[in-house]
């Protein structure tokens, strides 16, 4: 078949809503683009592990420490399913892994910022994942069958996750006067990188009309991030916290809210590496990675011998 | 030694509930098979979503070639004898 | 004696199993996001979740037999060093993953036969924990056994680091399995465990599993105690001080 019949192929199914399986034929630029978001995605969830594994240690009630642990432990189920949905793209693990640890692969930004207090963990859970949802439940759809299963499995489990820190942030603000100002410094420290997740507005984001054409993505950046504000503000409004945004503003006309402008020079920068967590977080995977290198090896040497003394005994027999 | 080796990719599958078969649901790492089958009830039945476990090293996996799609499956489409409807009874006769 | 005796004997007896588990489910949460690899991060993490929630259970009932306002979160963010009755071992630092699972090892070993028996209290409500601990437990010491077989049986490097691991440990194994005045009174009251009895099969479970993983068991006879007395390491410290963190620095507030 020649490739333009393939292609033609190829585009009937994305316009036809028919999910793209692994061997069949897909676009050389279709596939890398997936690669990259796939792989990003779950590099994302695995340094976002990071951040809020800083607190399982000290959460404040046994409650909240088991739940955080088990939200965390999701985190890196989650990564997991998405490298496997990766390497049905002919990616390996190990390709990806090294991206990430050689700083090459890029990840979600957000992580990149410190959880300071505890407050930070209820901000994370609300905001962080509630802004992840979004994201994830247009992918639910994407046009790649085992990005929209992995994804599909990742929602049903996520949706403890943004329950858990938003009832985080209730309980503070209904505590004293020192919890309630913790719960508003994290949400001011929180809330613009969070409007950050959803990428460069529209006009600038040099990926987006292609994989909108693909059905990879179904929403564009601005439409999810009005969304994400949409559903926020009243989520604020009403355990009384406010959001540090003094253009944000109810819109009639469109039903929506108007708010501020991002700030993209400090995007920029913390995606060219300048966070305040940057290096520690990449410190942090590549030191795990090296310690658990004589693990992965002896795990690897003992299957080999085993697998040789079967050999040998299965001979025998 | 093994200084650049993944561990094997397997293939899960999971029977959710007595009675079922089991139905792929994902992949994951493993050196073994024992380990496979541990990381599989780790990673995959976290929330009581399994009650029994096959693995099978992905690298084991036959499968169809997706260009041969139409001419093996097609040809089903035309064997419509080989459905209930496609027999003509009395409305008396209530189910067969 | 007890060195530090707090509470009546059913509830040191309560917390000494509330305290190992909770003590070495924190130990194993230091894992999470660090582990070896991606599938293994998630399997101990899994462990930790079992500890502390066992601990949970051991740490509620404990609470209710001291009465008064105590909870599980005052048990476990309350109280200082020497009211904690862990053992020694399950608050030694994780180290490299062979100390980890060394250290998991012996206390999976000991906490299969010892919760075994436990379920034939004739405490009610101790029965009914061990019985739901069990499959936990069974799977963890599974768990723990392999890994042990794999490393100890794997490069020179895993072997070696293996060794290492049980030779710094064995000396807090003693501990686990030789009866104090509390151990034998609990005993005799048909509340708690006959640790005599249990010590040939842990031993039997550990010799055999070291055995098929090429590893030496330590000729070294001292072992360490004190920890289920109250009387601990320094690392039990530095772990409270961060268990503790957020209800020491904002004392009784909802969370």
């Amino acid at each position: 078949m020649s490739e333009s019949s393939m292609l033609e192929i190829f585009e009937e199914k994305i316009k036809r809503e028919i999910k793209i399986e692994p061997r069949e034929w897909m676009p050389d630029a279709y596939r890398k683009t997936l690669v990259r978001q796939i792989s990003q995605h779950a590099h994302s969830e695995i340094v976002g592990m990071l951040p809020e594994a800083n607190w399982i240690k000290r959460a404040p009630t046994m409650r909240r420490k088991v739940a955080l642990l088990a939200k965390v432990q999701d985190e890196a189920g989650h990564g997991l399913y998405l490298y496997s949905a990766a390497e049905t793209l002919g990616t390996s693990r190990k390709t990806m892994i090294d991206d990430l640890l050689s700083g090459k692969a890029k990840y979600s930004s957000i992580f990149n910022y410190p959880t300071i207090t505890w407050a930070d963990i209820g901000a994370v859970g609300w905001l962080v994942d509630g802004a992840a949802i979004m994201n994830q439940v247009m992918l639910c759809r994407t046009s790649y069958g085992p990005y929209a299963r992995a994804m599909v499995r990742i929602c049903k489990e996520e949706s403890f996750h943004q329950r858990q820190g938003y009832e985080i942030m209730l309980t503070l603000a209904q505590g004293s006067q020192e919890q309630k100002a913790m719960a508003q410094d994290a949400l001011n420290r929180w809330w613009w990188p969070s409007l950050m997740m959803f990428g460069p507005s529209d006009k600038e984001s040099k990926h987006s009309a292609q994989s909108m054409a693909w059905k990879i993505k179904r929403k564009s950046n601005d439409e999810l991030r009005q969304n994400f504000v949409d559903a926020t503000v009243p989520q604020a409004r009403l355990i009384g916290l406010s959001i540090p945004d003094p253009d944000l503003k109810w819109n009639e006309e469109r039903g929506a809210y108007d708010f501020g402008d991002i700030d993209w020079e400090e995007f920029w920068n913390v995606v060219k590496g300048n966070g305040p967590c940057n290096k520690q977080r990449l410190d942090d995977r590549n030191k795990a990675h090296e310690e658990g290198h004589w693990v992965r090896e002896a795990a690897l040497a003992f299957a080999e011998k085993q697998a040789k003394r079967k050999a040998k005994k299965d001979k025998v027999a | 030694m093994n200084e650049n080796k993944d561990w094997p990719l397997w293939e899960i599958f999971i029977r959710s509930r007595a009675g079922l078969n089991h139905k792929h649901v994902g992949s994951l790492h493993a050196a073994d098979e024992d380990m496979a089958i541990e990381n599989a009830r780790d990673v995959y039945t976290r929330r009581n979503e399994g009650i029994s476990i096959w693995v099978v090293e992905s690298k084991y996996i036959t499968a169809s070639n997706p260009e041969d799609e139409e001419s093996l499956f097609d040809p089903a489409d035309n064997k419509i004898y080989r459905h209930p409807t496609f027999y003509d009874l009395p409305d008396e006769v209530k189910h067969m | 004696m007890l060195s530090y005796t707090t509470y009546d004997p059913l509830t040191e007896y309560v917390l000494r199993c509330a305290d190992n588990n909770l003590i070495l489910g924190h130990r194993i949460s230091e894992w999470c996001g660090h582990g070896p690899v991606l599938e293994q991060d998630i399997a101990l993490t899994n462990m930790a979740l079992d500890l502390l929630g066992q601990s949970r259970m051991y740490l509620k009932y404990a609470a209710e037999l001291i009465g008064h306002n105590e909870t599980e979160d005052s048990l476990a963010f309350l109280r200082d060093a020497m009211q904690f009755r862990n053992s020694l071992l399950v608050e030694q630092p994780n180290g490299d993953f062979a100390h980890t699972i060394i250290r998991s090892l012996i206390f999976d070993s000991f906490h299969y036969f010892f919760t075994e028996q436990l379920m034939q209290s004739n405490d009610k409500r101790l029965a009914d924990i061990a019985t739901k601990s069990l499959k936990e437990i069974t799977y963890h010491r599974k768990f723990s056994s392999e890994w042990t077989i794999r490393l100890g049986d794997g490069t020179e490097e895993s072997n070696k680091r293996m060794q290492t691991a049980i030779d710094d440990l064995w000396r807090y194994k003693g501990e686990l399995l030789s009866p104090d005045e509390l151990d034998m009174e609990m005993l005799e009251k048909g509340i708690g465990v006959d640790l005599n009895k249990i010590e040939p099969l842990v031993d039997n479970h550990l010799s055999d599993m070291l055995n098929r993983a090429t590893l030496q068991i330590p000729q070294a006879e001292f072992m360490q105690k004190g920890g289920k007395q109250g009387l601990h390491s320094e690392h039990l410290g530095y772990i409270l001080a961060e268990l503790q963190f957020m209800q020491r620095a904002y004392p009784g507030l909802n969370w």
